[in-house]
C-alpha cells in the first residue's frame, strides 16, 4: 500500500492564488506547477503514521476510533473543532479544496443554486461563479463525457450524480474512457475526476432510486472507490478524493447526510485505500462499510450485552480492499462476518469473501458469513424495504451462530 | 398547486419573490428532498431566458431569471404571446403539423467545381502557394500512408488498419485550418489530421506495430493514435464518446479564456447515438467553444445513411439545439478549409459551438475486417474513386496555377514510398513492450493488488517459459 500512499502524499499544496500559468496547464508534464506550501494531515485509522509521509506531514491528529465504547466513531482528540452534518462535511471539503485549487469545479444536475438536491453544494455557486459550478441539462453520460474531457486538459472536475442509479446512464464513459484512457493512452492523458453521490436504499425510494452501484462499478479496472460514512472521513475523503490522480467514486448514502459530528478544525485528509477501526474487539471481525456501519454497531451493544467482543472494521475502501487491516484483523479474531448492502449476487461482500479465503484461508476457524440484501429490486412499501434490508437482529444471530 | 392558468390571468400574479433557484422545473425530479417550499408555483418572467453574457462572469443567473411578471399581462387585448418558460411564443388558430424535413434541403458549400476549377462567384479568400502545395503534398501522403499500411495488413505484419480514402480533404483542410492549440478529439478516421500537425510516419508505424516506442505502449488496436504534445487525444473505439468529451475540452479552454477551440470528428453513424444528442444539447447551454465535425461520408459499415436517420442529414440537427450548423463539399478543399477557419473564428470570439457536416464518401472499406463490395455497387465505389476524387480535384487547381507538375508528383510519391517501406521496417524490428508495461498506468501509481498480479504472472513465465510467445521480454 505504500506506493500508494505516496502518491497521494505527492499532491502537496499548490499554491492559492487563482492565477495560473495557462501556458503549462494543458499537455505539460507535471500537470501543474506544484509548489510545496503549507501543509496537511493525512490521518490513519488506527493512529499509527505511514512512512510514506513521515516527512512531509508536520502535525498529526490521532484519530481515537479506538474507544471500547459503542458511540459511533469519535473522530478527533482535540478539544476544539465544530459539530455539523454530513452532508456539510462533504461541502466543507469539498470547498475548501475548491478554495485552494482552482481547477477543482463542480458538475451536476441542480448543483449550482439550487445547491444540490442534498445541499452538498449549496453556496457554492454564488461564491465561485456559475461556470465553476455548473448546472448541466439532464444527461449524465454526456456531463460525465465532459467532466472527463475536462479532466484531460487540465481541470479537476468532481461530477454529481443527482441518485447514483442515474450513473447507469454514464456507465460507458466511466468504464470505457474514465477507467481506460490513461491506459490506453500509455499514461499520456490522466483522469483526476471524482465521481460523487448518493447511493443505497433510502425511505421508500422505490427501486429505480435505491441502487448500489458499488456491485456494478467495482470491476472496472483504472478507477478507485470508497464509501463515507461519517462526517469526519466524508470530509477527508472528499478532499482525498479531490487530490487523487486516479479516477474515484465516493459513494455517499441517502440515509446517513444527517448524522452530526464533531470534526477537526485544523486541515486533515483520510487515506482513500484504508478501513476504519471502529471498533477494536477479540471474538469475530465485522466487516462492513456505509450506512450498515450503524446497523452493525447497533448490533455490537447487544453482542457486548451478551458478552461478545466482536471487532468492527469500516473497510471504507471498496476498491481496492485494505487486506492489510483486514488480514490483520481475521489472523487476531479467526471469524469473518461480512454486512453489506449490497445484493447477494456479485456484491461487494462477494468480492470480500473472495479476497478473503484467497489470502487468509489458513486464519479462518470457520466459513466467511455474507449478510446481504436479496437478490431482488428494492420495494416501495415500508415493511417490505425493511426485509431487504439486513437488520441488527440478524447480525446478532449471525454472529452467535459464528462463534458457537 | 391548484391553479388553473385557463380561467384566470390573476393567477399569474402569484410570485415568489425571493431570490432562489432560477427556473421551475416542470417534472420535479426532486421530489425526494422536496420540501415545502418548492412546491408552491414559481412563476418568472421568461424574457431574461435567453442571456448568454451570465456565463461569462461570476455573475448570478438567479437573479437575472427570477423576475416578477410585467403589469402588461393585464392587457386582455393582445392575445398573440405568451411568457411560457422558454420564452414567448406566437400562437396560432390553425391546426397545422410541421413538415417532416423541410422541403428544401441545406445548401451544400463549394469553392471548386467538379474539375477542380475555381468558381467564379465563390466568396472566398486565396491560399498561398506555399500553403496550397502543402495541403496537397500532405493528401497524398495521407493516401499513400493509407495504401501501403493497409497492403501491409493484408500482408499479415499488421493486425488491423482502417483507411481514410476519398476523405483525404476533410482530414487534411480541417487540419490546416486550426491552430496547434486546439485540441483535436477524433474517432478514428481522422489520422490525416495528426499528419498535418507533424506525427511523423515512423511514429504511425510505432502505433500500428504496438512496440516499445509507440506512445500508447502496445495496449491500443491500431489506429488508435494518440498524441498529448500535438493536442490529440487518444482515439476510443466506442462511437461518439468523444463527443461530450469535446464539450469538456471547451469548457475547460472557456474557463481559462483561451485562444483555442475544441474539435471533434465523428461520422454520420455516430451521430445516431445518444452521446451526440447529448453532447450538442450541453455545447449550446454551456456555450462552449467546440466544432462539432460531421464525415457524412454515406455509410456506416455496411448501413447507408437511409437507414441511419430520417433527417435532412446532420447540418439539419444542429438548429434543433440552437447551434449554428453548416452543409459543406468534403470533397473540396477550399470549402473545407475555409468553413473551418471560420467555425474557429466563430467559436472562439462567440464562444459558441459550430456543425460543420461535410459530405464524403468512404471509398475503401470500413476497415480490413470488412469487404463493402458485399453491400454496395463497384461501380459506386468505382466512381468516387475516381471521376469524384478529393485529390485529383484539387490537384487541378494547384496545377491550373502553376504551382505543381508531374515531376513533381512523382519525386513526392517516390519519396514518401520510400519512407514508409522503411517506417514499417524499423517497426517491425523494435521490440514489444515489457511485461510491466501490462500493469502500469492503470493507476497513476501501482498498487498492491497489481503489483501481486505482476508478480504471479512473472512467476509463471519464468517456470513454464515455453508456454509464452519468444523474445517476450520481462
Amino acid at each position: 500500500m505504500a506506493s500508494i500512499f505516496q502518491g497521494i502524499g505527492a499532491a502537496t499544496a499548490i499554491s492559492s492564488s487563482t492565477s495560473f500559468d495557462s501556458k503549462k496547464l494543458i499537455f505539460s508534464a507535471p500537470r501543474f506547477h506544484l509548489e510545496k506550501k503549507g501543509s496537511f494531515l493525512v490521518v490513519r485509522s488506527d493512529g499509527k503514521m505511514s512512512n510514506g509521509i513521515s516527512g512531509r506531514a508536520e502535525k498529526l491528529v490521532t484519530n481515537a476510533v479506538a474507544a471500547k465504547a459503542d458511540a459511533p466513531a469519535a473522530s478527533t482528540t482535540s478539544k476544539s473543532g465544530h459539530e455539523l452534518l454530513l452532508f456539510e462535511a462533504l461541502r466543507e471539503g469539498l470547498e475548501e479544496e475548491m478554495d485552494r485549487d482552482p481547477r477543482v469545479c463542480v458538475m451536476g444536475e441542480d448543483v449550482g443554486h439550487y445547491g444540490g438536491s442534498y445541499k452538498v453544494t449549496k453556496g457554492l455557486a454564488p461564491k465561485f461563479g456559475d461556470l465553476r459550478v455548473l448546472d448541466t441539462p439532464i444527461a449524465e453520460n454526456s456531463f460525465t463525457g465532459m467532466g472527463i474531457g475536462a479532466a484531460m486538459t487540465g481541470l479537476r472536475p468532481v461530477i454529481e450524480g443527482m441518485n447514483m442509479g442515474f450513473l447507469l446512464l454514464a456507465f460507458n464513459q466511466i468504464s470505457n474512457n474514465c477507467g481506460m484512457l490513461h491506459y490506453t493512452s500509455g499514461g499520456q492523458f490522466t483522469i483526476p475526476v471524482v465521481i460523487r453521490g448518493p447511493g443505497g436504499v433510502g425511505r421508500q425510494l422505490g427501486a429505480e432510486h435505491s441502487q448500489r452501484l458499488e456491485s456494478y462499478f467495482q470491476s472496472i479496472p483504472g478507477i478507485q472507490m470508497v464509501a463515507c460514512s461519517t462526517p469526519y472521513n466524508a470530509k477527508g475523503l472528499m478532499k482525498a478524493a479531490i487530490r487523487s490522480e486516479n479516477p474515484v467514486i465516493l459513494f455517499e448514502h441517502v440515509l446517513l447526510y444527517n448524522l452530526k459530528e464533531k470534526i477537526p478544525d485544523e486541515e486533515y485528509i483520510c487515506n482513500l485505500e484504508e478501513a476504519e477501526m471502529v471498533r477494536p474487539g477479540e471474538h469475530v471481525t465485522i466487516l462492513t462499510y456505509s450506512r450498515m456501519r450503524y446497523h452493525v454497531m447497533q448490533a455490537a451493544k447487544t453482542l457486548v450485552n451478551k458478552g461478545y467482543d466482536p471487532e468492527v472494521i469500516d473497510i471504507r475502501s471498496l476498491k481496492p480492499f485494505d487486506l492489510h487491516t483486514i488480514g490483520n484483523s481475521v489472523k487476531k479474531t479467526h471469524r469473518v462476518l461480512i454486512v453489506e448492502e449490497c445484493m447477494r449476487t456479485g456484491g461487494i461482500g462477494a468480492s470480500l469473501t473472495a479476497a478473503i479465503n484467497e489470502n487468509f484461508q489458513d486464519y479462518l476457524d470457520a466459513p466467511i458469513v455474507c449478510l446481504s440484501s436479496q437478490d431482488v429490486p428494492t420495494p416501495y412499501a415500508g415493511t417490505l424495504e425493511e426485509y431487504t434490508i439486513v437488520q441488527p437482529a440478524q447480525i446478532v444471530t449471525a454472529v452467535e451462530q459464528l462463534c458457537q | 398547486m391548484a391553479v388553473c392558468l385557463k380561467t384566470s390571468r390573476t393567477a399569474l400574479h402569484y410570485v415568489r419573490t425571493r431570490p432562489g433557484p432560477a427556473f421551475t422545473h416542470l417534472l420535479n425530479r426532486t421530489f425526494f428532498s422536496c420540501s415545502s417550499h418548492h412546491c408552491n408555483p414559481r412563476i418568472i418572467s421568461t424574457n431574461e431566458y435567453r442571456v448568454h453574457s451570465s456565463f461569462l462572469g461570476l455573475g448570478s443567473r438567479a437573479s437575472q431569471h427570477s423576475k416578477a411578471l410585467k403589469v402588461e399581462d393585464h392587457d386582455h387585448s393582445e392575445n398573440e404571446e405568451w411568457d411560457f418558460p422558454g420564452g414567448k411564443v406566437p400562437f396560432t388558430t390553425k391546426i397545422k403539423f410541421t413538415d417532416d424535413s423541410s422541403k428544401d434541403r441545406i445548401p451544400c458549400y463549394r469553392i471548386l467545381d467538379n474539375c477542380g476549377q475555381q468558381i467564379r462567384s465563390s466568396t472566398s479568400e486565396m491560399i498561398s502557394k506555399e500553403l496550397a502545395v502543402k495541403l496537397y503534398s500532405s493528401m497524398v501522403t495521407l493516401q499513400m500512408l493509407d495504401t501501403i499500411f493497409n497492403e501491409a495488413q493484408r500482408q499479415g505484419r499488421i493486425s488491423f488498419y482502417l483507411t481514410s480514402n476519398g476523405e483525404e480533404a476533410i482530414n487534411i483542410a480541417s487540419a490546416a485550418a486550426l491552430s496547434n492549440d486546439d485540441v483535436i478529439l477524433p474517432q478514428y478516421r481522422e489520422h490525416g489530421v495528426l499528419l498535418w500537425r507533424g506525427f511523423s510516419l515512423q511514429e504511425f508505424a510505432n502505433q500500428l506495430f504496438g512496440n516499445r516506442s509507440d506512445y500508447g505502449k502496445g495496449r491500443q488496436m491500431p489506429i488508435h493514435y494518440g498524441s498529448n504534445k500535438l493536442n490529440y487525444i487518444t482515439v476510443s473505439s466506442p462511437l461518439a464518446t468523444q463527443i461530450p468529451q469535446a464539450v469538456g475540452v471547451a469548457y475547460s479552454l472557456k474557463m481559462e479564456k483561451r485562444d483555442a477551440c475544441a474539435v471533434t470528428y465523428f461520422g454520420d453513424g455516430s451521430s445516431s447515438e445518444g452521446d451526440f444528442h447529448a453532447g450538442l444539447n450541453l455545447a449550446a447551454v454551456l456555450e462552449a467553444p467546440v466544432i462539432f465535425f460531421c464525415r457524412n461520408n454515406g455509410w456506416a459499415i455496411s448501413t447507408p445513411v437511409t437507414d441511419q436517420f430520417r433527417s435532412d442529414g446532420i447540418a439539419a440537427k444542429g438548429q434543433a439545439y440552437g447551434i449554428p450548423s453548416i452543409r459543406v463539399d468534403g470533397n473540396d478543399v477550399l470549402a473545407v478549409y475555409d468553413a473551418v477557419r471560420e467555425a474557429r473564428e466563430m467559436a472562439i470570439k462567440e464562444q459558441r459551438p459550430v456543425l460543420i457536416e461535410a459530405l464524403t464518401y468512404r471509398v475503401g472499406h470500413h476497415s480490413t475486417s470488412d469487404d463493402s463490395t458485399k453491400y454496395r455497387a463497384i461501380e459506386e465505389i468505382e466512381q468516387w474513386k475516381t471521376a469524384r476524387n478529393p485529390i485529383s480535384r484539387y490537384r487541378n487547381w494547384v496545377e491550373s496555377n502553376g504551382w505543381w507538375n508531374e515531376e513533381q508528383e512523382s519525386e513526392l510519391r517516390g519519396s514518401i514510398r520510400k519512407q514508409l517501406m522503411n517506417a514499417i521496417q524499423v517497426a517491425e524490428q523494435i521490440e514489444k513492450p515489457l511485461l510491466a508495461d501490462l500493469f502500469t498506468d492503470v493507476y497513476h501509481e501501482m498498487p498492491s493488488n497489481l503489483q501481486e498480479q505482476e508478480r504471479s504472472l512473472t512467476e509463471t513465465m519464468k517456470k513454464h517459459p515455453q508456454d509464452f510467445p519468444s523474445g517476450f521480454a520481462v
